[in-house]
């Protein structure tokens, strides 16, 4: 499903762009949750944003290919249209829009470029009160303006609903599990596996840590350090690092 | 009284007005003043939109008696000059509220000005003002506020912000405030600024395209100003006229 090869991206524009990722390969096909972890530093935010299309960060060498599509040719709401879905790991504040008129928009701007026809204002609160019930978010929450107000924790799960209505085929999640606490952390894993675990669907799944990977149960985990991906392997991968740390099990 | 000549930018309430557009007025339009006069403990409201391809002036001046009340609720969208000046003078106990939003391109000129004239004690007054410009269309907010000597208790307010969606657009706030009494609270505020480039992102990310999150953050911003029209559809029909000045900008 998403097929990144030896891509090379910097970031910072100028005379002076950083190179982060230096030669990342990796392959997620459908059907799979792929977590990605490593130490600060190593491009974890930096690949999320790549894959999203955030201005301000040059692809100069590889290829990005999403279900048979060149994505980095794409702008970032046709990325969105071709159902890719982008976590935040701050979610921002937009005063005086509503979660409910912001998602009803997004998601009737992707169904127009995708040559749906948009719901109707009843159909899409049906579909918000069943996504927002399944992540234990109350509708009041939904009415609220997006991400105003919201506590860290509010705004991850907010993240969650915004994935369930968007119904989207892949899922880049950047740490999503920071800012949680442990019930919270439980819902919104609980959220990832009940959203995007099908057979057609696929997340990458950035975390820094252990908690979110014993809900989610990723089939592989690889390691990210210095731009590239180190290695690969199942989820003892992480058990390992969590016991070893990065040091150890990279040496 | 009868205005011999025209005025000129060295009049403070002229400084960046559009001259040539002031020419083709003429002196007729200029003693053209609409006389409101609101007994003590009743209230007005007026709700407008102006502007159209001719310069237009519009000159109101109020008169509250105790506890009276007048609200205006105007957008200026003019694709020529086009000011629209309002004198209050504030009795015992008034309230004067004023929601203004200058918004278009092109190369015109669109300009609130007022003078709030708090003549007796413990009237309350309250202006929002929202710009957003880009070619090199400008929008001004000139808003003087007078407090007599014995007006005391006196509440006033006012609170504009200037959005330029390009390089070359122009905003200019002038607040006046000239007190004489000492029990009085005046609280004024002005910024200028660039479009949320963080909120676009997320935007574009969940699917909206450019123009569509660029109309949903041009109406979060003007939104403001109209907040206290309780109205409903008089503050949809405000909302819409302005947002539908944006289409078919070239941005």
């Amino acid at each position: 499903m998403l097929t990144i090869t030896d891509l090379h991206a910097t970031v910072g524009g100028g005379d002076n762009p950083k190179p982060i990722l230096k030669g990342l390969t990796l392959h997620v096909p459908a059907g799979e949750i792929h977590a990605i972890m490593g130490p600060n530093g190593a491009g974890k935010s930096t690949l999320s944003n790549v894959l999203g299309g955030k201005p301000g960060y040059e692809v100069t060498g590889g290829s990005v290919e999403f279900r048979g599509q060149d994505l980095l040719a794409l702008d970032p709401h046709e990325r969105a249209a071709a159902g890719l879905f982008l976590g935040f790991q701050y979610p921002v504040e937009i005063p005086g829009v509503s979660n409910v008129q912001f998602l009803r928009e997004a998601l009737n701007s992707q169904r127009k470029a995708r040559g749906e026809e948009p719901l109707s204002g009843g159909e899409f609160l049906k579909l918000a009160k069943e996504k927002a019930a399944l992540l234990k978010m109350d509708m009041d929450m939904l009415k609220r303006q997006v991400n105003v107000g919201f506590s860290g924790g509010e705004k991850k799960r907010a993240e969650m609903v915004q994935m369930g209505i968007l119904d989207p085929a892949f899922a880049v999640l950047d740490e999503t599990d920071s800012g949680l606490d442990i019930d919270a952390l439980r819902i919104v894993g609980a959220g990832i596996n009940s959203i995007m675990r099908a057979p057609d669907k696929a997340v990458l799944l950035i975390t820094h840590y252990q908690r979110l990977l014993d809900v989610v149960k990723p089939d592989k985990v690889s390691i990210l350090a210095d731009g590239r991906i180190v290695e690969t392997g199942g989820p003892e991968l992480a058990l390992r690092l969590e016991a070893e740390g990065y040091d150890s099990v990279m040496a | 009284m009868t205005t011999a000549t025209l005025p000129t930018r060295r009049d403070e309430a002229w400084r960046y007005a559009d001259m040539d557009g002031v020419a083709r007025l003429g002196v007729a339009a200029l003693d053209q003043w609409q006389l409101i006069d609101v007994a003590a403990g009743d209230s007005v409201t007026r709700c407008m939109v102006v502007g159209s391809d001719a310069p237009e002036l519009h000159r109101f001046r109020v008169t509250l008696g105790e506890g009276a009340r007048a609200a205006f609720f105007v957008t200026n969208r003019g694709a020529n000059y086009t000011r629209v000046e309002i004198e209050v003078r504030l009795a015992k106990g008034a309230h004067f509220e004023f929601g203004g939003v200058t918004i278009g391109g092109g190369s015109a000129t669109r300009e609130f000005v007022t003078q709030v004239v708090h003549a007796e004690p413990e009237a309350t007054s309250n202006q929002t003002i929202r710009a957003v410009h880009w070619n090199t269309g400008i929008g001004n907010f000139l808003g003087e506020i007078k407090v007599a000597r014995h007006a005391q208790k006196t509440d006033a307010a006012q609170d504009f912000k200037g959005l330029l969606l390009e390089a070359g657009a122009s905003a200019n706030a002038v607040p006046q405030l000239e007190i004489f009494a000492d029990d009085v609270k005046c609280a004024h505020g002005a910024t200028v600024g660039a479009l949320d480039e963080g909120a676009r992102f997320y935007m574009m990310a969940r699917g909206l395209d450019p123009a569509a999150a660029q109309r949903l953050l041009v109406q979060a911003f003007i939104g403001d100003a109209f907040v206290s029209l309780d109205d409903e559809a008089e503050r949809e029909a405000l909302l819409d006229t302005a947002l539908s000045a944006l289409e078919g900008a070239q941005l």
